[in-house]
């Protein structure tokens, strides 16, 4: 391999860590410069609306790797830095410094950003999103001196910044405009469960509410529903969602479709340019479909194909989509995706406590399972959808029979 | 600093120091030793951090809580001296542990 050559990754996230390893792993001799447009170096971001916005873990502990890993990768951080376009005919990046740097190779892990809610308010002081570090540190400001907080949506940074800030002694109400909690990932059976969970927490959930207007001077007072409904408070977290970052990918004539386009190998549709990450929609060869997810094991996972084929190695990216979420004392797990299930099999007893497993089946094959504080169903829920073995309904939901005995 | 000696399914050794409070499995990662995998970050969420401990250092380790445990019991290379590395928290007393780590995250 060339030591001349030059690699270039932009983000510095997840996916972008795990791509310099494993660039290195894979025996890349050149050179690797990682430009990202936060002021930090690599960190986790799981736990940014849980455990770090809770005050339970330090700064320190939030870093992906020690600052020494990334001497011993040689590895050039450009931070605060922002890539304003990528020149594809000359194999160069410009910054906002109005330098522009060469490259042979180039890795997109732009990831994905909060989506901005169009309403009157959205820009008062005290209104934030949540997706960055420095995003927590203006929302544990808020809360320092905050009441009463008001988190329009209910998805799942919704409901963990409630978890959060009800932790650090915040009243909290979640707006969520549709008929349930996180109608977009869950089965009504988890919604339901939610709901439950939060309300007996002390979260004031109020579902169908849309916040049309936020009211303050310089800072928030109030947040006026689009039924005329006014809720006092004096900060507010907006999570409705993410936007991919596509538009440096689209602007350098890359195929861009929900998403950076990639094939199994993580390559874009330019030879010399892979993407991993949340900016990617790729083939997933167990669902045989094309997914766009939001998730930490996908941007790992895909890395590892993207730094290889970067190296002239094929590493097809075929995993088993996994999610996780911490809200009070309920870890939930999920295994794989749910999308066209025909039943919901509840195993353990969903109406009361905190422990319980769905399993979405359809033609006696699981293609889901969403696991409440209950790891080993999770476990075996992936083992079971990876060997897409038989599971009848009435066994998967007898408690009785072990689940292991599925096994094939 | 505690050193803690990792050595991977192939047999390669990495003596690394740790400091007191950093689980395992951060050690590993901050050492950039290829055998750790910790998809979730140290959640004790994934099973990919999977370790076994020297038995002469077990003691030292502890034992793993009932959430651990469960999904210790899911790991195909289990050990009676299998922790998740993400739950184990470097201590004084460590100074020296040799830990080793499966096939499966090789």
């Amino acid at each position: 391999m060339n030591t001349s050559s030059h690699c270039i990754v932009i983000g510095a996230s997840h996916a972008a860590v795990q791509l310099i390893i494993s660039l290195r792993q894979n025996g890349w001799e050149g050179s690797i410069t990682v430009i990202s447009d936060e002021a930090h170096l690599p960190y986790q971001r799981p736990p940014l609306s849980k455990a770090y916005l809770a005050n339970t873990i330090a700064d320190e502990q939030l870093a992906l790797r020690a600052p020494a890993a990334y001497e011993k990768l040689d590895v050039t951080f450009k931070l605060s830095t922002t890539v304003t376009a990528i020149d594809t005919d000359n194999k160069q990046v410009h910054l906002d410094s109005g330098e522009a740097l060469n490259f042979d190779k180039l890795a997109l892990c732009t990831g994905a950003r909060a989506r901005p809610l169009p309403i009157l308010g959205a820009d008062l002081n005290a209104v934030h999103y949540l997706r960055t570090m420095d995003d927590v540190k203006g929302i544990q400001a808020s809360a320092a001196s905050a009441k009463n907080a008001v988190i329009i949506g209910g998805g799942y940074i919704g409901l963990e910044t409630a978890a959060s800030l009800n932790k650090l002694g915040v009243k909290v109400t979640v707006l969520e405009t549709e008929s349930r909690l996180l109608k977009r990932v869950a089965s009504p059976q988890v919604s339901a469960f939610y709901l439950r969970l939060h309300t007996e927490e002390g979260i004031d959930i109020r579902l169908n509410t849309q916040a049309a207007e936020l009211v303050g001077e310089q800072t928030l007072h109030q947040v006026i529903c689009a039924d005329g409904t006014a809720i006092e408070a004096d900060m507010a977290i907006i999570g409705i969602g993410v936007i991919a970052n596509t538009e440096l990918a689209s602007d350098a004539g890359l195929t861009v479709d929900n998403g950076v386009l990639v094939n199994e190998f993580a390559q874009t549709s330019h030879s010399d340019i892979v993407a991993a990450g949340d900016c990617t929609n790729h083939p997933n060869p167990i669902l045989n479909r094309n997914l766009r997810l939001e998730s930490v094991p996908n941007a790992i996972e895909q890395a590892k194909a993207a730094a290889a084929s970067l190296c002239g190695i094929e590493k097809p990216y075929a995993e088993l989509p996994w999610f996780w979420s911490d809200q009070f004392d309920v870890k939930l797990q999920i295994a794989g995706m749910n999308q066209g299930y025909t039943e919901a099999v509840v195993r353990g007893d969903i109406d009361n406590g905190r422990s319980f497993s769905v399993f979405y089946t359809a033609n006696n094959k699981i293609l889901a399972a969403d696991c409440i504080n209950r790891p080993k169903d999770f476990m075996l829920a992936k083992k079971l959808i990876l060997q897409n073995a038989d599971c009848d309904p009435a066994t998967l939901a007898d408690e009785n029979i072990e689940l292991k005995s599925l096994l094939q | 600093m505690p050193v803690i000696n990792y050595v991977e399914f192939n047999g390669t050794e990495h003596s690394v120091e740790v400091a007191e409070g950093v689980s395992l499995m951060q050690g590993a990662m901050d050492n950039l030793i290829e055998g750790m995998v910790a998809e979730c970050g140290g959640c004790c969420v994934c099973c990919t951090c999977h370790c076994m401990i020297d038995p002469q250092w077990a003691e030292a380790a502890g034992t793993a809580a009932k959430e651990e445990a469960e999904l210790l019991g899911f790991l195909d290379a289990r050990e009676e001296t299998s922790r998740l590395s993400c739950q184990v928290k470097v201590t004084a007393a460590m100074d020296g542990m040799l830990v080793r780590l499966p096939e499966s995250q090789f």
